[in-house]
């Protein structure tokens, strides 16, 4: 078995620093004024928010490319980043379920984001259960990037369809929604804390994808031994 | 071969294949028909099925009069969506227990030709279904749902969700949880279709401004167009061995 790579190791580390350090900077940044101490929940809600979808873009800019090459390889890559991605999606949920319950009041509204949030939480799930149930790899190489094809399209459709309706989802960034709800501006100091926070979650999931890929390119080892051994 | 016989030869192919490709859909669709009126068991099963669960709607929501008029739309296509995967799942399941897929893949036509015919027998069958609902609901319920507008939704709903469902359902009866996999695999996809559905639907029946009904319909058709689209182009990785 080969020793992991150096490189990864430090940024094993290095995404350990940063996350304590986001976690000092949120809890050290400016309490926000009419929503307190449950504000906070932001600084990692966007972090993780951002990084899930990229991962999910990635999963199916690889499912076209393993579709054309049929190179397992993409494959490896496309469960590595659906897998994280499930992973701080869910996280992106709960935390915002957190902050919603004061500042909306409740834990749960069907607005296009949190809609969307959960019917792509469900695709991805059914991503796994597709694989799950399919034994030779090649077919669930293709059959894993079909799907994961048609629902990368069909989760941002899915977000136009419910945007028919309206919105109280506030948009921190760069938006002006009169009917958001729970919306502010953010200080010098919150700034720092919130794209510190984007940064420290780009870099921890770079590191989970990257330990994610090794595992897999692992695992697909040793079904090889696996298959030399039964021979 | 010279190099201009083997141009010429392979331009002859293609001006055969173009015939040939609907041809081919036509015979899987006139096949599947066929199949089906011989022993009614999809149609049969799905009408059934729908009927059923008008009837537990009206249990389940009490359907009174106050009541229908907001929910009509949603009933009648939280029905199709459930008769649907019966249906998709059973069509796909006959395919491949018989071996019939295998059959249909030998075939010396385009694999996308099995997928547009699979689309249409789905799609009739379907539809006969729907057919039949609409005026039992209308009765049952006394509102009228024969509207041309409603009709219309009624068949790009279909055309979206169908042209999804066959591509989904050839994958999920390839695998070892193929009785349970379709529904899971295809409703959080499906969303959208659903939505714009119920929307445009509810819009005719309530003689909603048009503004208001154009955004879902123009959306059903993006959405039919994108997918059919889409599974077009992958089927053959869907299929191939």
């Amino acid at each position: 078995m080969q020793p992991k790579p150096l490189a990864l190791r430090i940024l094993d580390i290095v995404a350990l620093i940063v996350l304590g350090i986001a976690t000092y900077m949120a809890l050290n940044a400016p309490t926000e004024r009419v929503m307190g101490e449950v504000q906070k929940v932001f600084y990692f809600h966007i972090g993780t928010a951002w990084t899930a979808l990229l991962g999910f873009i990635l999963a199916a800019v690889f499912s076209v490319v393993y579709l054309v090459t049929k190179d397992l390889k993409w494959d490896r890559l496309q469960v590595a980043a659906i897998e994280v991605s499930l992973v701080f999606f869910l996280i992106t949920i709960v935390l915002g379920s957190i902050w919603a319950r004061p500042a909306w009041n409740t834990w749960w509204t069907w607005d296009p984001r949190l809609t969307t949030a959960a019917v792509t939480e469900l695709i991805y799930v059914a991503y796994f259960m597709l694989r799950q149930g399919i034994d030779d790899p090649d077919r669930r190489a293709r059959f894993g990037a079909v799907y994961a094809l048609v629902g990368g399209l069909s989760a941002p459709i899915t977000f136009f369809a419910i945007r028919l309706f309206r919105t109280i989802h506030p948009v921190v960034i760069g938006g002006t929604n009169p009917e958001a709800d729970g919306g502010f501006s953010m200080t010098a100091d919150m700034r720092t804390a919130f794209f510190f926070g984007l940064f420290a979650f780009t870099i921890i999931f770079i590191d989970l994808f990257w330990n994610r890929i090794r595992l897999g390119d692992l695992q697909e080892k040793v079904e090889q031994l696996k298959l030399k051994v039964s021979m | 071969m010279d190099k201009a016989t083997e141009i010429r030869s392979a331009a002859g192919d293609r001006v055969l294949h173009k015939g040939n490709f609907l041809k081919a859909v036509w015979a899987v669709v006139w096949k599947d028909l066929q199949a089906e009126f011989r022993s009614r068991e999809l149609f049969s099963a799905m009408l059934v099925f729908s009927l059923l669960i008008i009837l537990i709607f009206n249990f389940a929501l009490e359907l009174d009069v106050k009541t229908r008029q907001s929910v009509t739309a949603g009933v009648l296509w939280a029905t199709f969506a459930f008769a649907g995967t019966l249906g998709l799942n059973r069509s796909m399941a006959i395919e491949k227990d018989r071996g019939c897929l295998d059959g249909l893949l030998l075939a010396p036509v385009d694999r996308s030709a099995i997928y547009f015919g699979k689309v249409i027998s789905n799609l009739a069958f379907m539809l006969i279904v729907e057919l039949i609902v609409l005026p039992v609901y209308s009765v049952l319920y006394s509102v009228n749902l024969f509207q041309p507008g409603l009709l219309l939704v009624i068949l790009l709903g279909s055309i979206g969700y169908v042209g999804v469902g066959t591509l989904l359902s050839t994958m999920s009866v390839q695998t070892r949880t193929r009785d349970i996999l379709l529904p899971i695999l295809l409703f959080p996809v499906v969303i959208p279709v659903l939505l714009a559905a119920v929307k445009a639907s509810s819009g005719f029946l309530a003689n909603a401004d048009w503004e208001e009904i154009i955004l879902p319909l123009n959306l059903l058709i993006a959405y039919d167009v994108i997918f059919i689209a889409l599974a077009f182009m992958v089927f053959d990785s869907v299929v191939e061995e």
